[in-house]
């Protein structure tokens, strides 16, 4: 009971900085983005997002977001199932490999793909040969935000897997379950809520990637510009209103994933 | 002991599937692309290496990046684990939305985190203006970066503190308390040894990702050799004038920083998970 007499005027004192540390941090600079994108008004805010390269910039970032959590939704169901369901020898390795690219500057990342695909690579004939275009081209910049998301869906759902042990899928196998129905019956159940949560910051990344992205992109308008390089370019264009009215689309889009986020956490949170 | 072992393996179906899934995505998307970095960087000749990474331009985006890096980590732990402690030991209005937008910069991309920022802080910004009153410039100066850095590093500290808060009893505190501790014997001695690992944990994911950061960093720090160029613009401006040798350099000294962090952060991380697990 003390204690909590105690902290009472501190308690208001560490409420207060840490209110107004994220006000400054976090609210101020969305407040800001906002604010510029509509203060010409809205018309000027229509314009430059329905602009023919804000539209084609806003259309391979959707393309490149849906391919990049579609592919890290499969790997990472997989990867999570073959990590917390079997004993093998690697394992450690594998599950460091999977998480290596959080720790990767997004920079080095689109480095390890030009170095990959590019020019002075031993694959390089080969692709020549087949006629693909990787880097500076739209599969580069796929790869590269495939790479940077990686690990976050089996992220997600590892730690609950891993809870929930093995038991219930050994139950089912036993009495004759095939791998898909207990897949689809025993295990998907358990993991829904941490698998969406996975695929909603897969998303977020996604969208926003800038880095690797800018690296392996031609920056060519229109082709391989998606929505954070093409308002790098507008911004570096001092094209603020533009900049800023594409920049609201992004966080508005941020906003709504962290409703998602809490949502799913509460709901998964209820069902642990 | 080992038949059963081995007969769990086939109770459940799907190894050989899910194995042969990971382990070729792996190789297409993370083991072939690191393994073209070591096949390249083994092409460089040492004395070539030394010499690009020890450039006097390329040594000061070091340094840059590091004090910047490091500068925003400790602000982050001390910022994160006060947020920390106030979500998880405190209800007040608006509690729930201040949990919710502590990952806003997850969910945010980084470059409109950096133009928003940059353009707050530059002269004619909100906060650019009021500043420049006392003489302080934050846009395109160090204080900048920082600022950027400990946007984007906050959630880390936050998230790795606050599951080990939660956890916590009360009663350690109650005990403390009842033993005659006062409240900072009880913050130093009792609560602290705690969440040690964790907010290390915190600090070194915000510290690590402090150095690769690009997105947010590259429009506030103004880009001025030798005072406000960070490491990866470095390696970003090389590969511009496709000097892949000089770029996978740099980069190398990257990695094996990044590599040093992740390794302190994994046998933190262990000993953590020991702490939440109740083990030790």
């Amino acid at each position: 009971m003390e204690i909590r007499k105690n902290s009472g005027v501190g308690k208001w004192i560490l409420i207060g900085v840490s209110t107004v540390f994220l006000v400054v941090m976090l609210i101020l600079p969305l407040v800001y983005v906002m604010a510029t994108a509509f203060g010409e008004g809205i018309k000027v805010f229509m314009a430059a997002v329905t602009d023919e390269y804000a539209l084609k910039a806003i259309g391979l970032t959707i393309k490149v977001t849906v391919i990049a959590v579609a592919v890290n939704t499969i790997f990472g169901m997989f990867a999570s199932w073959c990590i917390t369901r079997f004993q093998f020898k690697g394992k450690k390795v594998i599950s460091t490999l999977i998480d290596l690219p959080l720790t990767v500057s997004p920079v080095i990342a689109g480095l390890i793909y030009v170095l990959t695909f590019g020019r002075q690579s031993i694959l390089y004939p080969y692709l020549q040969k087949a006629n693909m275009k990787v880097i500076f081209a739209v599969p580069g910049i796929v790869l590269a935000t495939i790479f940077v998301t990686f690990p976050f869906i089996s992220r997600e759902i590892i730690p609950v897997l891993n809870a929930q042990g093995t038991d219930e899928e050994e139950a089912a196998a036993l009495m004759g379950a095939k791998g898909f129905t207990i897949f689809r019956k025993v295990t998907f159940p358990h993991i829904k809520w941490a698998l969406l949560y996975g695929i909603v910051l897969c998303t977020a990344r996604a969208m926003g990637e800038f880095g690797a992205v800018s690296v392996l992109s031609g920056h060519l308008q229109g082709k391989t510009s998606t929505m954070p390089l093409y308002i790098e370019m507008l911004y570096q264009g001092y094209e603020y209103t533009g900049a800023f009215a594409v920049s609201a689309i992004l966080v508005l889009m941020a906003v709504i994933i962290l409703i998602l986020k809490s949502v799913l956490e509460y709901k998964g949170k209820k069902e642990a | 002991m080992k038949e059963k072992r081995r007969k769990n393996k086939r109770v459940i179906p799907g190894f050989g599937l899910s194995l042969g899934i990971t382990i070729t995505m792996l190789g297409l998307i993370v083991i072939i692309p690191l393994c073209s970095l070591v096949i390249f960087s083994a092409k460089l000749s040492l004395s070539e290496f030394i010499a690009t990474v020890t450039r006097p331009r390329v040594l000061a985006s070091y340094a840059v990046s590091f004090e910047t890096a490091a500068i925003a980590a400790v602000i982050d732990a001390v910022m994160g684990m006060m947020i920390a402690w106030v979500l998880v030991r405190y209800d007040f209005p608006g509690k729930a939305f201040m949990n919710g937008i502590i990952e806003l910069p997850f969910a945010l991309p980084t470059a409109v985190a950096g133009i928003a920022l940059t353009h707050l802080t530059s002269t004619k910004g909100w906060v650019g203006a009021l500043f420049e009153q006392f003489g302080i410039e934050i846009a395109y100066t160090r204080l900048g970066i920082t600022i950027a850095l400990i946007f984007v590093g906050i959630p880390f500290v936050v998230r790795a503190v606050q599951p080990v808060l939660e956890k916590l009893d009360v009663q350690y505190e109650e005990a403390a308390n009842i033993l005659g501790a006062n409240s900072r014997q009880t913050m130093f001695r009792v609560i602290l040894p705690e969440i040690a690992p964790s907010l290390i944990a915190g600090f070194t994911m915000s510290f690590a990702r402090g150095l690769g950061e690009y997105g947010s960093v590259v429009f506030i720090a103004g880009n001025t050799p030798y005072e406000t160029e960070i490491a990866p613009l470095m390696i970003m401006s090389e590969l511009q004038e496709f000097d892949y040798a000089s770029a996978t350099s740099i980069a190398l000294v990257m990695l094996f920083a990044a590599f040093v962090i992740l390794f302190v952060n994994a046998v933190v991380q262990s000993r953590a998970s020991k702490i939440v697990n109740g083990i030790a």
